[in-house]
């Protein structure tokens, strides 16, 4: 009782603070913004090279750089479910098939196990996205006439098809898996690979920068005719339709566009693993980053990585968690890595319904120039939505 | 248009209305005919002005043993403001909703300059230059007003996902383009002090505006207005009916659904009455006001009468 009463206190003045700071981010200037992001790009690179930090590090339980690039594969997820789920509105529970499409092509064309010609591994990464792309388009043209839950239900279904796919095909050999599967080249001084599947730091990097040029190019597509179409589609299909939206066309391009980040995510983990058998495409990691896009904020960038990052995070730092018990008189609680996670995604469900951070879309390559001229101000974005005024009149 | 004032969201006014209160009447004058001319369609058409435009020929349509439209035919020439009228449940938005492509006719067909719409499909009759809006407002609720307007004008271009991923000429040009003609349509509907708000949050006068500037934004041969002042006041409607009347002044042709008389009769250049899906009537204001079988379609007719 008195939990709520302070949080409902405690709550208009925390937004207030939020808000203040995103008007304040809003009114700087494009170069001065992109000024701003240096340093926090700088401490993001910075981040698996103190590997000793107090609190936030997952050491001695787990590697510290190991559960940062984990984390990093799971932004680059979210952020292609992101374009499908957040963007266009179209519920995708298979995404995990795509992923899988992507271990797969790039473990077929540089493992010592495959009977397949070899690439090096970096020409498999552009190999993977095509491939994954051609499975999007595959699976939208015929079931992307269907709306809502149906479409999730026949999504579903895909992630369970390819995972079943890689159990039965002979090529990929099942639960045996394939070994060796190959990485970026260069050598350390030591002798060992740059990249090899002990030294996260570096693949670490690799994923940081992906995600950078990923991020640079959804951003292009939001500020355009496509995110429009993308968030017309969202709102009020029928109504897009009518205002001369090809809905179909632009809901097929979201599907093989969030494919294609799926498919480059899964190359990148094949890689660092090295290793790809069909135990890891289950059906819960679709619903895993489902829950790292609905955590963050479906539909914002910046939100959804942040989700991501926690899904992934915190059961790593809490894996020393497991196989301890807590006693409570007559009750003993076998705790678990996810039990950590599962209270904090429901207590964030809780408070913040919309996500940690509301959708956030900017949909003009030349809004702020038009919105300064015609009313003076920047526009009103998600954030400060009738959802949150309507929580603060409370 | 009435003031609501939305606490919160209008912070200081600034902008483009601001600047219009301190032109002189000159300045304001041309900065309007500026307006109007970005506003203007300047596609071809290929009718000349009077001449039909679009031809809803011999239309029925039939929901199971439902005949919502009955050989319903008209013709809409360009440049005028057409009237659809009649009671509820007469078929008129059934019939706005055969022309824009939401349902095939049954039988019959529509003719747009003289070439079938055939089964086209209802973004490609919007390219085509038919645009509409809704009764029940239906708005991209969650995008500003400026980038509602800017959904309809990118029916007009064509950059596609390779274009914008790379931001190609093209797509810089358009992105200009684009704001600059909405904009345009928001000054000449009338809410451009409210382009930064997000659709679901302006008053409703605002929406059903926002309504007609998305329509008009996707540079419509035809544009059908679907009962756009339910819900206004007196003032509103009177506001109302001189939007529609600068909109074909600007060179549009109108076709215009709704139930309020005085506006009906003080906006439209000539009417067609509908009744349980028939034609019963197509002519002069004047003519339809003296129409026995309209008048008794609206008000009923004497046991003992002949309509």
């Amino acid at each position: 009782m008195t939990m709520t009463a302070k949080h409902s206190a405690a709550a208009p003045a925390r937004e207030s603070g939020i808000r203040r700071f995103r008007t304040w981010w809003n009114s700087l200037s494009r170069p001065q913004q992109w000024l701003g992001m240096v340093p926090v790009v700088a401490l993001v690179y910075l981040l698996p090279l103190w590997h000793t930090m107090p609190i936030f590090s997952t050491e001695p339980n787990k590697d510290f750089p190991i559960s940062l690039f984990s984390a990093a594969v799971l932004v680059l997820i979210a952020l292609g479910l992101n374009v499908v789920v957040g963007q266009a509105g179209l519920l995708d529970l298979g995404y995990v098939g795509f992923f899988a499409i992507g271990t797969y092509v790039t473990a077929l064309l540089t493992s010592k196990d495959s009977a397949l010609h070899k690439l090096p591994y970096l020409a498999t990464l552009p190999l993977a996205m095509l491939v994954t792309m051609v499975a999007g388009l595959l699976l939208g043209t015929p079931t992307l006439r269907l709306r809502g839950d149906y479409l999730a239900i026949v999504t579903l279904g895909f992630g369970e098809i390819v995972r079943l796919l890689a159990t039965i095909v002979p090529a990929v050999k099942g639960q045996v898996g394939l070994q060796e599967v190959g990485h970026p080249p260069g050598t350390q001084a030591n002798g060992q690979p740059i990249f090899g599947p002990t030294n996260g730091t570096a693949w670490y990097w690799l994923v940081v920068t992906v995600i950078i040029i990923v991020l640079l190019f959804i951003g292009n597509l939001e500020r355009s005719r496509v995110g429009r179409a993308w968030v017309a589609i969202r709102e009020d299909e029928d109504a897009a339709q009518i205002m001369g939206v090809s809905t179909f066309k632009f809901k097929l391009w979201a599907f093989a566009i969030g494919a294609a980040i799926g498919g480059l995510s899964g190359a990148l983990q094949a890689g660092q693993v090295g290793f790809v058998n069909n135990q890891d495409f289950g059906v819960q990691f679709s619903v895993l980053y489902l829950a790292a896009v609905v955590l963050g904020g479906s539909g914002n960038k910046v939100g959804v990585m942040l989700g991501a990052f926690i899904v992934s995070y915190l059961p790593n730092r809490f894996t020393f968690l497991s196989g301890t018990t807590l006693q409570i008189g007559k009750l003993a609680l076998h705790l678990q890595q996810y039990l950590v996670f599962g209270v904090a995604l429901i207590v964030l469900m809780i408070f913040r319904p919309q996500g940690l951070l509301g959708a956030r879309l900017r949909l003009l390559a030349n809004g702020r120039q038009a919105y300064q001229r015609l009313v003076g101000r920047p526009e009103q974005l998600s954030s400060d939505s009738a959802l949150t005024s309507e929580q603060e009149a409370v | 248009m009435t003031e609501e004032s939305q606490t919160g969201v209008n912070e200081p006014v600034g902008g483009i209305v601001a600047e219009l209160a301190q032109m002189t009447e000159e300045q304001r004058a041309a900065h309007l005919a500026e307006v109007a001319e970005v506003v203007a369609p300047d596609r071809r058409i290929g009718v000349e002005i009077g001449q039909t435009l679009l031809e809803v020929q011999d239309v029925t349509l039939r929901f199971g043993g439902l005949v919502a439209l009955d050989s319903v035919s008209f013709q809409i020439k360009r440049g005028e403001i057409l009237g659809l009228i009649g009671p509820n449940g007469a078929g008129k938005t059934t019939c706005f909703n055969v022309m824009t492509g939401v349902y095939r006719p049954t039988s019959g067909q529509i003719l747009l300059e003289g070439a079938p719409l055939g089964r086209r499909k209802r973004y490609q009759i919007t390219q085509l230059g038919l645009a509409r809006t809704f009764q029940n407002i239906r708005l991209f609720s969650e995008m500003t007003a400026l980038e509602n307007v800017v959904v309809g004008v990118d029916a007009r271009h064509k950059t596609s996902v390779p274009g914008a991923l790379l931001r190609l000429p093209r797509h810089q040009r358009e992105e200009r383009e684009v704001v600059e003609r909405a904009s345009a349509l928001l000054e000449f509907v009338g809410i451009a002090d409210r382009a930064a708000d997000k659709a679901r949050n302006l008053p409703y006068g605002y929406q059903r505006r926002l309504e007609i500037a998305r329509a008009l934004a996707t540079e419509p041969k035809l544009l059908c207005l679907d009962e756009p002042a339910a819900g206004f006041n007196p003032a509103e409607k009177e506001d109302l009916m001189g939007l529609i009347r600068k909109i074909r002044d600007d060179g549009y042709t109108v076709l215009l659904i709704e139930h309020d008389m005085r506006l009906v009769m003080g906006v439209t250049d000539r009417i067609v009455v509908l009744e349980f899906g028939k034609k019963i009537a197509d002519g002069l204001p004047a003519e339809i006001r003296d129409n026995p079988a309209v008048i008794a379609a609206y008000l009923g007719v004497p046991d003992d009468g002949v309509a």
